[in-house]
């Protein structure tokens, strides 16, 4: 039995067409097939306000908003401040690590990353599934 | 030399051209010295002298510098090679991404065909479906490095433009172009975190998912 709903409503946040394809369709190997999209923070913000999601999952580099922005802007939400929230990015420097975790970040993935590597961090912040 | 002794001797000068030039009226030519001579407010000092070869040394290698300068042709580096190199890496970029694209569309119907067969075979096909979609990522990534190599790049546009800008013509063959293009670190102007946002490290700088985890005390 899953531990979890694998129906839950995810946002994926990225600027690059081909990461939110490739992570769409991880996802959808994996099972989670309710998948939102957003290119860039403002707009992710948008739809998390507008709907409820279970998990969030937002590269770091965009513009207007960034994804750490984007991750201060959840936490300091009444409503939304609980809301998983994994960064997956080519930021791999030790100050952006420590600045996403500063900022509440449930876990860090760097680019380039593998389906197993997504599987492990879903599976540390929603639970088995 | 002191302004009175140069005073005499072109007093003297004058009165020897008088006697050479009985044409030319001595007063005539002392009213234009004199009226030169008060322009000059005391003494011209052996320190003065100095700077003003030092001035003058500094105004032949300025000189030298610019001529060196407009031998490599800044307006052309600006207009055609800068440009050239950044629209060729933005059509790099483009070609990858529709590449990719087209990758997926393959396999993603490879993926549903998968679905229809056989457990065994299926799992074989999502297998090597997967790791398509994991090596896809390149394009992601070689696109941030390059964007990265393009803001560089106009970075050095700009800077190339402020040159000619400063220098005026002589830098160039034809009409200066208007700023068409601006520094590309004011797009991130005001964002606080500006100064995070290096893009992909190269791989003997970059840390490890492993690192990351260490880092974070996260599974």
């Amino acid at each position: 039995m899953s531990a979890i709903d694998m129906n839950m409503p995810v946002l994926i946040v990225d600027d690059y067409k081909t990461m939110l394809r490739i992570i769409r369709n991880l996802l959808k190997q994996l099972g989670f097939h309710n998948v939102d999209e957003a290119t860039d923070g403002a707009a992710a913000l948008q739809k998390l306000r507008d709907r409820d999601y279970g998990l969030i999952i937002s590269d770091w580099n965009m513009e207007p908003m960034s994804g750490l922005q984007l991750l201060q802007e959840v936490r300091s939400d009444g409503k939304l401040k609980e809301l998983p929230f994994i960064m997956i990015t080519a930021e791999s420097k030790t100050e952006n690590v420590l600045a996403a975790k500063q900022a509440g970040v449930s876990n860090y993935i760097v680019k380039p990353f593998n389906a197993a590597t997504l599987k492990s961090k879903l599976t540390s912040v929603i639970g088995n599934f | 030399m002191a302004v009175a002794a140069l005073q005499e001797d072109l007093y003297r000068r004058i009165e020897d051209l008088a006697q050479s030039r009985p044409d030319i009226d001595p007063e005539d030519i002392i009213e234009v010295v004199e009226s030169v001579m008060a322009s000059i407010s005391g003494d011209i000092s052996a320190v003065n002298l100095k700077l003003y070869a030092e001035i003058e040394s500094l105004a032949r290698f300025i000189n030298h510098a610019k001529a060196e300068i407009a031998a490599l042709r800044p307006d052309e580096i600006k207009d055609e090679h800068l440009a050239t190199a950044t629209d060729e890496l933005e059509a790099i970029v483009g070609a990858t991404e529709s590449a990719t694209n087209q990758i997926f569309e393959a396999v993603e119907s490879i993926e549903e065909l998968g679905a229809s067969l056989e457990q065994e075979h299926s799992d074989k096909i999502s297998e090597a479906v997967t790791s398509v979609y994991e090596a896809c990522g390149f394009q992601d990534i070689t696109g941030q490095r390059i964007t990265k190599v393009v803001k560089a790049l106009k970075h050095i546009e700009s800077k190339v433009e402020g040159l000619l800008e400063a220098f005026g013509q002589e830098f160039s063959t034809g009409p200066l172009t208007s700023a068409k293009s601006k520094p590309a670190e004011d797009d991130k102007a005001g964002r606080p975190d500006e100064h995070l946002m290096n893009g992909p490290q190269m791989p003997d700088e970059a840390i490890s998912q492993a690192d990351i985890d260490a880092l974070l005390g996260f599974d």
